[in-house]
């Protein structure tokens, strides 16, 4: 059976995240063994891996890196091949820094920047928070379902990739940012599948059917 | 394109029963705060919120258990507010699976704790809750205690003060329009949505779908709550929203 490591450290999306993979492991009619785990060994052999995050990059990257061996192990597995999906700060953590209270180094998996959102029109609110509907970019697989349609948002920082082309979609708010990302055999959603209905449950069905 | 309104029910639970809940669908349980928040997924409300109206605040409290059941069955955002008093109070309700804790009477006290709440979990996790009643043109002051004591605090400022403590949100209810079904207090709202940077839930007055509208648009709302009306079925979730769109407001049709 397949064995899908959902990354704990503590992040308040956690138990969602949990709930929305075994719904999409129910939808698709497959048996998987999803566990919401710590352990190094099972996430260095998983065969998918998901890392949640909600709040600050700064204090989940602590959070990560409190966890002994936890992101040697998710590298490991990277390293590997396996399909990985970070979720909203899990996402933002792939990037190279974050800049939020200062500077903070990320996982670096895509090279790039998560700053503060500054919409152009300054009566836009931030948090972007919501339902908003993404538009496809560098055509992925993982995202070919999900263009146009609404998912939902909650953050004030964004993650712009140095290489543009890892941005596989993007969303619109006095602006347009990276809505999606992906390199290789890593991908990342600024928005919240597992708070997303319908239209989320199916991406995360996406992802555990993704062969990189 | 944009950001969408954000239609969102919200539900009163008392010792984890609902309190005059939906009325117009055959629940087997209309009791039961999962069945009616799976009926509202179903209609396809953007949000729900719950608010916990139990007297006792001590300990666990049926609320973390109907949290954690709803987040099991409806992938969609749960606020959750009442009683909130101390950043362990957010934390258990955040844990059960709420993905927002909104603060009231304890933050108007302490405005700090919203700080507090917000570097533990998050801007987006905290939601200020503002009910607001008019003391005299142009001037509402904040009433805590549901609306029982006037604290002499102005609202408009109180929002301010909120947002910069790290509110991510403002729930922000009339008193005077709540459950009168007359409409939103579009001047109370547009004055606190054009003092914050955050989005503004607007509250209490609903009584029909064009009070949604005037809501955003001549209160700059960003999101409409409302309960009764959708619980006892005068308008659906689909029907508010259809009324956005043919306002040319976006809003997202499931």
């Amino acid at each position: 059976m397949q064995t899908i490591a959902l990354i704990d450290y503590g992040s308040g999306n956690q138990r969602s995240a949990e709930k929305a993979l075994w719904e999409a492991a129910r939808r698709l009619g497959k048996r998987r063994d999803i566990r919401a785990t710590a352990d190094p060994d099972f996430i260095a052999s998983a065969d998918r891996l998901l890392l949640p995050g909600v709040g600050a990059f700064a204090a989940c990257m602590r959070g990560l890196a409190a966890r002994d061996g936890v992101i040697e192990a998710m590298g490991a597995a990277v390293k590997r091949g396996a399909p990985f999906l970070g979720v909203c700060v899990g996402m933002q953590l792939l990037a190279t820094r974050g800049l939020e209270f200062g500077e903070t180094q990320g996982l670096g998996w895509i090279p790039g920047d998560v700053a503060r959102i500054t919409p152009a029109d300054a009566a836009l609110k931030v948090p972007h928070m919501g339902w908003n509907d993404i538009r496809a970019e560098t055509p992925h697989p993982l995202f070919a379902e999900a263009a146009g349609r609404d998912f939902y948002f909650t953050h004030s920082f964004a993650f712009t990739p140095e290489d543009p082309a890892t941005t596989t979609a993007s969303v619109d708010h006095g602006g347009r940012f990276a809505a999606a990302v992906a390199k290789d055999n890593v991908a990342g959603v600024q928005f919240h599948p597992e708070k997303s209905q319908a239209s989320g449950i199916d991406l995360i069905s996406r992802f555990l059917e993704w062969t990189p | 394109m944009t950001l969408k309104v954000r239609v969102i029910p919200c539900l009163d639970v008392k010792d984890g029963r609902v309190v005059k809940g939906v009325q117009f669908l055959a629940l087997r349980d209309a009791g039961d705060p999962v069945e009616q928040a799976q009926a509202y997924d179903a209609a396809g409300a953007d949000e729900l919120m719950f608010l916990d109206i139990t007297a006792s605040h001590e300990g666990r409290r049926p609320i973390h258990e109907v949290i954690a059941r709803t987040a099991e069955v409806c992938f969609m955002p749960l606020s959750v507010g009442g009683g909130v008093r101390t950043v362990a109070d957010a934390r258990a309700l955040l844990l059960s699976g709420a993905d927002k804790v909104s603060i009231n009477t304890a933050a108007v006290e302490n405005p700090d704790l919203l700080a507090a709440c917000a570097d533990a979990f998050g801007s987006q996790a905290v939601v200020a809750a503002v009910d607001a009643k008019q003391v005299e043109s142009g001037r509402w002051n904040i009433f805590t205690y549901g609306g029982r004591k006037d604290t002499g605090i102005d609202a408009v400022e109180y929002a301010r003060l909120a947002v910069e403590k790290g509110a991510g949100e403002i729930l922000l209810t009339s008193m005077d329009r709540d459950g009168a079904k007359n409409g939103y207090d579009t001047v109370l709202l547009k004055a606190v949505s054009g003092a914050v940077t955050v989005p503004v839930i607007a509250s209490g007055g609903a009584g029909s779908t064009d009070h949604m509208v005037d809501a955003v648009k001549s209160g700059g709302a960003d999101a409409v709550l409302a309960a009764s009306i959708f619980h006892f079925g005068e308008i659906g979730i689909g029907e508010a929203k259809q009324a956005l769109a043919a306002a040319h407001l976006p809003v997202r049709l499931t």
